[in-house]
């Protein structure tokens, strides 16, 4: 059977798509998770359909138009919130909506139908072309190499934004370079899972790896293994009963999540001793 | 004789259009340890956040270490009064106690084995070895003040600010943290907010009440502690020794 499904180019694409896609989505979802920015991860990857809109009105490759445009989500958003006296959640909810707009109206511009942008709202990630995979690997580079550049730094604004500050570090401009990363993620998760999904992929993995680590690495680590994890079984799900493929690894990762949560809760149950960790 | 660590010249601070701090003059010596009390919104935790770099203030003038405030991070050592942090975030006490070097080290940077031997000394000093690899959520109250002030003794300082370091701490653990304060002020200069009028006056060099506006005393002079209008929460201890 699985022999079967790789004999194919888009499985083999699909499946190098979900394992590339779950190291940015590892890494980077641990942030979000300790840090608690998954709403505005999720403003960032809203506002980022304003730049599928605008990439197909112009005709180039609709990724191309989300880098510049999620990038200058994550800035606004950030600046917007931490310097004007503008609460997170307004500045986040007027982006999301505002990106949005921009996209409908781009794509109700250009004449003719447009067909596969249900897969950038939802992913598809059986048609992930081979350029898509090359950006993907490469933007799994710049995290990384971004990530173990300012490895103590993030683990400070994330741990105690405060003693950051005390310590000298400049911690807007990293706060704005870990949204600008996050961004870059969106836009390596929108082909696997989806603009309106990509919250989910990025929370769950790194909320079940949190339960089972003691460090950064270790949640990350972990966080990556979950999420190449669930969109693999999400994949095979989907080629296996004939459901959309984003959905499906959703729906794992979320049956999942659940399943870990009720294990801490049993185990939990009788006299709970203190030195469970 | 040593120029202060800290000076501060009818400083004035105002949050969101209240006084905060007025006219507040202050100057801490080099070795001095200052205990500093007073009722709570008195603006205590304000005047340590002004002598870091985190509040800005409306009039006056504060020279630490003969600069800007915030312009020499890697000498003080900060001991918050309550740390807000995730329960579940995954770090153990080494690695918050590795956070203390981060003001010695540049950007991009990683820690290196000298780090790791001031992180085992502080760790040392601050009696927290056993707890080492433990979760940090999984600390008691006292427990973790002691891994903050590892922290704090991590950076090396010369001037150690400590925000209520024993609130929130069973009696027992107040003694022994205030022994390790007692063991540190031999070589740190140290500036103590608390509510123990009566524990510290035995430690320190000089205290000064807190409520607004700043008033200086002489350690013996704080026998009567009525005076300093800060009510007793202790049970007494003979102050005039």
């Amino acid at each position: 059977m699985l022999q079967e499904i790789f004999a194919f180019e888009f499985m083999r694409n699909a499946l190098l798509a979900a394992l590339l896609s779950s190291v940015a989505c590892g890494i980077i979802g641990t942030y979000v998770v300790v840090k608690k920015i998954g709403f505005i991860s999720g403003g960032i990857a809203h506002t980022a359909f304003g730049g599928i809109g605008v990439g197909y009105y112009l005709g180039i490759n609709p990724l191309l138009g989300v880098i510049p445009f999620s990038l200058a989500a994550a800035l606004a958003i950030g600046l917007l919130s931490k310097k004007a006296k503008v609460a997170e959640d307004t500045a986040i909810g007027t982006f999301w909506a505002v990106g949005m707009a921009v996209g409908v109206i781009c794509i109700g511009l250009k004449p003719g139908y447009a067909p596969d942008l249900f897969s950038y709202l939802f992913g598809n990630i059986l048609t992930v072309p081979s350029f898509d995979l090359w950006m993907i690997m490469l933007l799994d580079l710049v995290i990384i190499v971004v990530v173990w550049l300012l490895s103590k730094e993030f683990l400070a604004i994330s741990f105690d934004e405060e003693y950051a500050a005390v310590s000298g570090l400049k911690t807007t401009a990293l706060y704005l370079l870990m949204l600008c990363l996050i961004a870059l993620t969106v836009v390596v998760m929108v082909r696997v899972v989806g603009i309106v999904m990509v919250i989910a992929l990025l929370t769950i993995p790194a909320a079940i790896a949190r339960m089972l680590s003691r460090s950064l690495p270790g949640m990350m680590i972990r966080a990556v293994v979950l999420s190449a994890f669930f969109s693999i079984c999400g994949l095979w799900l989907s080629c296996l009963l004939d459901i959309a493929s984003g959905a499906t690894i959703i729906l794992v990762a979320g049956f999942f999540f659940l399943l870990a949560h009720a294990w801490r809760f049993v185990r939990t149950l009788p006299a709970a001793s203190p030195g469970l960790s | 004789m040593k120029p202060p660590v800290i000076e501060c010249d009818r400083l004035s601070v105002d949050l969101g259009g209240v006084r905060v701090l007025d006219g507040v003059t202050l100057s801490v010596g080099d070795g001095d340890f200052l205990g500093l009390v007073g009722p709570n919104g008195g603006g205590k935790t304000t005047l340590l956040r002004v002598i870091l770099g985190l509040e800005r203030f409306s009039a006056g003038r504060v020279m630490v270490f003969g600069g800007q405030p915030g312009s020499s991070p890697g000498r003080i050592g900060y001991v918050p009064q309550r740390l807000f942090f995730d329960r579940e975030f995954p770090i153990s006490v080494r690695d918050l106690v590795l956070m203390g070097r981060l003001s010695k080290k540049k950007l991009f940077q990683h820690y290196n084995r000298l780090d790791r031997e001031v992180v085992d000394e502080a760790i040392h000093q601050a009696g927290v070895e056993r707890l080492v690899e433990r979760r940090i959520g999984d600390l008691s109250g006292g427990e973790l003040q002691r891994a903050l002030i590892a922290r704090a003794l991590a950076g090396e300082p010369e001037l150690l600010l400590l925000d209520e370091p024993t609130a929130s701490i069973d009696p027992q653990m107040k003694t022994t943290i205030y022994d390790l304060i007692e063991r540190l002020k031999e070589r740190l200069t140290i500036v103590l907010v608390t509510h123990d009028t009566a524990l510290i006056s035995r430690y320190v060099t000089k205290i000064a009440t807190l409520n607004v506006t700043l008033e200086l005393h002489e350690p013996d002079v704080t026998a009567d502690r009525e005076s300093l209008g800060v009510a007793a929460t202790q049970k007494p201890v003979s102050l005039n020794s």
